[in-house]
């Protein structure tokens, strides 16, 4: 599987260098080898989800306990979490940090992931969420530690999506 | 049997534990029998309660949590019991007021109406520690025992479909909110490093 390994390891210790303490996941396929990390890391919490809307709450609670959370997410796994993000992160000021895999955008072979790519930043826009681009592995610390600290100064989500070009080691 | 009488028959043991409720007749209940700052009042958000006290009971192993869930919010989050079993938090007490309704809005039926088991759907999830319950004494009974038993436990406590007129409280949700994290973050002194908004509220 061309998942990058390497990169994927670039985004896990940027979340570890961001005192992340909690992960919400949700498998799919750019994400296997980052929650692997998660697992074999006995310093990480990992809660396996049922379906992503949970990882809202989760992370909540997270935060209220004072730990530092991430959700891993496709960006079909964001859709399915709106009511969750509106009506409780944004309503009550959690800074939910989402790293959300970008599929469907330009290079996606699956058909099926075509539709969600093309909705993924102007939903983000519509619900006022700022998000960047995990696209260069030498940007990715910077990107999510800047992601974050601005997530807490606002107590906001905020979110990062991660790119075919950093995670997608095969040609297109 | 009647929420509020449950609520009232357990109050006095809620005074060292973390409590998230739904929105709705059980916040406002709570509420009308006192406010405490270990109580927070998930005003909407349906379905997320018990992941929200799964997170809490996760990140604070040492800390009980007790949820206080409905049947219309539940429905909503049927995966959550699967999570809730998966990690099996032995500090977690999840109890579903089941009035077979989505009273707030006007008592449409919900499933349990129709048949549903929640306690059912519980126990096949992989919550072995479940149990539907009907009278005051068996709930406040099954809830001590909860608290005790240190091992993930689903309580469904079937009660009439009666609630407050209203449902808007004086507490808003933000200082609720705010209020609710200053609590904790006073039982776990360290547990916040450079942690910005701790900063700014201490």
């Amino acid at each position: 599987m061309p998942v990058s390994l390497t990169n994927s390891g670039v985004v896990y210790d940027a979340l570890k260098k961001c005192g992340i303490g909690l992960v919400s996941a949700l498998p799919e396929t750019w994400l296997v080898h980052l929650i692997r990390m998660a697992e074999d890391d006995p310093k990480m919490i990992l809660v396996r989800l049922a379906k992503e809307e949970e990882g809202v709450g989760i992370s909540a609670g997270a935060h209220f306990a004072g730990v530092k959370s991430a959700m891993l997410m496709q960006n079909h796994g964001f859709l399915a979490s709106i009511n969750g993000i509106v009506s409780f992160a944004q309503l009550y000021r959690i800074p939910l940090l989402m790293l959300i895999s970008y599929r469907g955008h330009f290079g996606e072979r699956d058909p099926w992931q075509t539709q969600g790519g093309g909705v993924t930043e102007p939903l983000l826009r519509a619900l006022g969420i700022p998000y960047s681009f995990l696209d260069d592995p030498a940007k990715v610390e910077k990107r999510i530690a800047e992601a974050q600290t601005w997530a807490y100064a606002s107590l906001h989500p905020a979110a990062l999506l991660l790119t075919r070009e950093l995670m997608w080691e095969e040609p297109a | 049997m009647q929420r509020l009488d449950c609520l009232r028959a357990i109050y006095d043991q809620l005074e060292n534990c973390l409590v998230v409720t739904i929105m709705g007749a059980v916040a406002c209940e709570l509420q009308s029998l006192g406010h405490k700052p270990n109580f927070f009042y998930l005003q909407h958000a349906m379905g997320l309660g018990s992941s929200t006290g799964l997170g809490l009971a996760l990140c604070l192993p040492e800390q009980k949590v007790v949820v206080f869930d409905g049947d219309g919010s539940i429905l909503m989050n049927l995966g959550g019991y699967t999570t809730l079993a998966r990690y099996q938090p032995r500090n977690l007490v999840h109890v579903v007021f089941d009035n077979e309704s989505l009273l707030s809005v006007g008592g449409f039926p919900t499933a349990t109406s129709t048949g549903s088991d929640l306690e059912g759907v519980a126990r096949a999830s992989g919550i072995a520690r479940t149990k539907t319950v009907s009278t005051i004494e068996e709930f406040k009974h099954v809830f001590d025992d909860a608290l005790k038993a240190n091992d993930l436990t689903s309580i469904v406590a079937k009660v009439e479909a009666v609630g407050p007129k209203g449902y808007v409280t004086e507490l808003a949700l933000l200082e609720n909110r705010f209020q609710f994290k200053r609590y904790i973050e006073k039982l776990t002194a360290n547990a916040h490093r450079g942690d910005a908004e701790s900063r700014r509220e201490s």
